[in-house]
């Protein structure tokens, strides 16, 4: 039976299939289900149509919730490819010690998330921050810095621990893909007369292109739907000025016991997560073609 | 040994553990099981208690219920997740101690401990009306109260004392004069305005309704947006830059106690895990001069404010749940530990810090031991509010809470994010959205 190619397919795909279904397919669906009734937690609830999608769109502190993860993984993912592709080309290059560097690169990325959050958290911290300290004592500030205590600063503070942490994924997959390129085709442009910017944004910029695109893929998906660095960091705070759609809906949803309200909220990424995977799949699919 | 022998040697051994019983009975042993309670607790902020529970409480219950009695605890925030998950998959701790008002949340789930809250009340001189309310839905106990962490205010005497302050303000008004002084000296008062589950609403709730504000009338009607409400919030507001760290508005439940170990900050209202913490690091935290610090160290009631004075305290109950496969053991379980013999094990540890949840234990000997612990002996009997007064503390008041709109509503206008007339009305509409 099994040298019939379709059963043997099917057979090979079926475990697959199967950890797809029960892990990925079957939250999925119930998490559109709850989002459609008014369960909560030890009451299943009745159907209300989009009465939670409703409420949500109404909330002023969702929407700032939502417009706080734009901003937090617009800013986070430039300065992730920014910082990356800077360390990617500097770690391309022939350097004592190139091996120990390349992979002590990647502390923080190995380091659990949590750990590295509450570090950081030590390091902001109102009364103790170990900058503010250093700061005032070498007399360049007179008064503490508001690292987390003022919105803003607290929002940009949690774009640079992510940006921290996402950075080392950043330098490593873009210095595989640019070990790929070939040298001589460097050579070939200096020969023409062809500067480092030149060379930078004529040729390695392009033949990078796939690399990049993918690698902010899945950091724009990643940051999108982030919620341990928040909700260690500032949980949501000041005043809600660093809330993140995740870190939101896991208040409703299991602070405040709304199931169908928490489903809802967390449903808001979906529309833009998918938008981002199908931009990748069809200039993926463009990439192919050529 | 020859087979017919063998059959019969292992027969008597097993007909002697009941297994002629169990199969007469046609049904697998559930006795191992039956006699186990998996009980989930906070890690105690006073660990001597959760000692007493894992070292004084497993063997006796054992000895006394034949109960194996699982104690697990985690950190208090991390209670609902694992309640919802319980809840929905109908598997999980036979007991989960529930913070505040989620007995309300989830009432449907929790087995009528009436009984038991009966026997207490009569016996212990009367629950307190905020813990029984708490614990009450629909004319039953869905959960039973076991004990209060009130909050109160620690602060340094001697720094009072110095700008000629020998009592402690009675009033806002008179503690924001105070609080000036003391932090044109460098010493702020030390409160936090962040997201956070305990010092955060147990300060502003209290603080709303001293001068007169509320989130709804007794029909859930939303009268937040009131003059008094309006006057709280721009009182806060001078208040919280004239005499305030400003950094409070980052702080969680920790931060407090950490500024006020380390001299930073004058006063804050807590529990009083700052001053037992002062006592149990007696060489380590001192004051400028030298003097251990807890010396230093009194607590006061949060002031008056134009219409009266409140207290919050953070309610600690326990559900028995409705899945649990052994329902009636944990319902004995909780009946023995409330006994007055048992209950005192674990409320002497407490120092003070918890408190019981019937006034009998106002009498208790431990309150001779300490005299700056003395003003949470009573300190219970001044929360009269609950959560979203004057209606129910029920799911609507804690959707609230855990929005933190109270709390938000006043950090918006301290931190200068809107003026206190848009931060009273960006609140009431919030509070509008829960109470449709």
């Amino acid at each position: 039976m099994l040298e019939s190619e379709t059963v043997l397919a099917s057979a090979l795909l079926a475990p697959g299939m199967l950890i797809l279904v029960l892990f990925i397919a079957y939250p999925f669906v119930m998490a559109i289900w709850y989002s459609l009734t008014s369960i909560s937690v030890g009451v299943a609830g009745e159907f209300v149509g989009i009465a939670n999608f409703t409420k949500a769109w109404a909330d002023t502190i969702f929407q700032q919730a939502f417009k706080n993860t734009v901003f937090y993984t617009f800013w986070a993912t430039i300065f992730k490819l920014a910082l990356g592709m800077w360390l990617a080309l500097l770690l391309n290059r022939s350097f004592r010690f190139k091996r120990i560097i390349r992979a002590s690169m990647l502390l923080p990325f190995i380091i659990p998330t949590v750990l590295s959050a509450f570090a950081w958290r030590w390091m902001f911290d109102p009364t103790f921050s170990v900058m503010n300290w250093v700061l005032f004592h070498s007399g360049v500030i007179t008064d503490r810095l508001p690292f987390l205590s003022d919105g803003d600063w607290a929002m940009w503070c949690a774009v640079l621990v992510n940006t921290w942490r996402g950075m080392p994924f950043f330098a490593i997959t873009l210095l595989a893909g640019l070990q790929t390129i070939s040298p001589d085709l460097h050579e070939a442009a200096a020969l023409d007369g062809a500067n480092a910017w030149h060379r930078f944004w004529h040729v390695t910029w392009p033949l990078l292109m796939p690399v990049t695109l993918v690698v902010v893929v899945f950091s724009v998906i990643q940051t999108f739907s982030d919620f341990q660095l928040i909700y260690v960091l500032t949980g949501g705070g000041p005043a809600n000025s660093t809330h993140l759609i995740a870190t939101y809906a896991y208040q409703i949803g299991v602070a405040s016991g709304l199931l169908g309200e928490g489903a809802a909220l967390s449903l808001f990424m979906f529309p833009v997560l998918f938008g981002v995977v199908w931009f990748q799949l069809r200039y993926m699919k463009r990439m192919e073609g050529h | 040994m020859k087979r017919r022998k063998f059959l019969k040697a292992t027969g008597a051994g097993l007909a002697a553990t009941g297994l002629a019983g169990i199969l007469a009975a046609h049904r697998a042993p559930v006795f191992a099981q039956a006699n186990t309670i998996h009980i989930l607790r906070w890690n105690d902020f006073v660990p001597a208690a959760d000692k007493v529970l894992r070292e004084v409480y497993v063997p006796e219950v054992q000895k006394a219920l034949g109960i194996k009695l699982n104690v697990e605890t985690v950190n208090a925030n991390d209670i609902p997740a694992r309640a919802t998950a319980g809840i929905q998959s109908g598997s999980g701790p036979d007991i989960i101690m529930l913070l505040n008002n989620y007995p309300h949340l989830y009432a449907s789930s929790g087995v009528d401990v009436s009984d038991i809250a009966e026997e207490v009340n009569k016996a212990q001189g009367g629950i307190y009306p905020a813990s029984a309310q708490l614990n009450r839905v629909g004319g039953q106990y869905v959960a039973m109260p076991w004990s209060t962490v009130p909050a109160m205010i620690a602060y340094r005497k001697s720094w009072f004392d110095e700008i000629g302050v020998k009592e402690f303000p009675k009033t806002w008004a008179q503690y924001h004069e105070v609080g000036k002084k003391l932090k044109a000296a460098k010493r702020p008062i030390g409160q936090t305005l962040g997201n956070t589950f305990g010092d955060a609403p147990t300060f502003t709730y209290p603080f709303l309704w001293s001068f007169g504000g509320q989130e709804v009338d007794a029909k859930g009607k939303v009268i937040l947006d009131s003059k008094e409400t309006l006057e709280s919030v721009r009182f806060m507001t001078t208040f919280w830059k004239d005499a305030h760290d400003e950094g409070g508005l980052a702080w969680d439940d920790s931060n407090n106690n950490r500024a006020f170990l380390s001299g930073d900050i004058c006063a804050s209202l807590n529990g009083a895990s700052i001053y037992v913490a002062s006592l149990n690091g007696a060489d380590k935290f001192k004051t400028e001069k030298g003097a251990p610090l807890h010396t230093d160290i009194l607590h006061a009631a949060l002031p008056a404010g134009p219409k009266g004075q409140y207290a919050y305290g953070t309610a600690f109950n326990h559900m028995v749940m409705k899945y649990s496969k052994n329902a009636k053991g944990a319902k004995e379980l909780l009946r023995w530990m409330h006994t007055e013999a048992n209950y005192e094990k674990w409320f002497t540890v407490q120092k003070g810090f918890a408190v019981g949840i019937a006034q009998k234990w106002e009498s208790h000997a431990m309150w001779n031991n300490d005299p700056v612990m003395l003003p949470f002996k009573t300190i219970q009997r001044q929360q009269t509010r609950l959560m979203g007064f004057g209606g129910q503390p029920d799911k609507r008041a804690a959707e609230a809470w855990n929005k933190f709109i109270i709390t938000v509503m006043y950090a918006q206008a301290a931190g200068g994010k809107m003026s206190p007339e848009q931060s009273v009305k960006w609140a009431a509409g919030e509070l509008g959205k829960i109470y449709t």
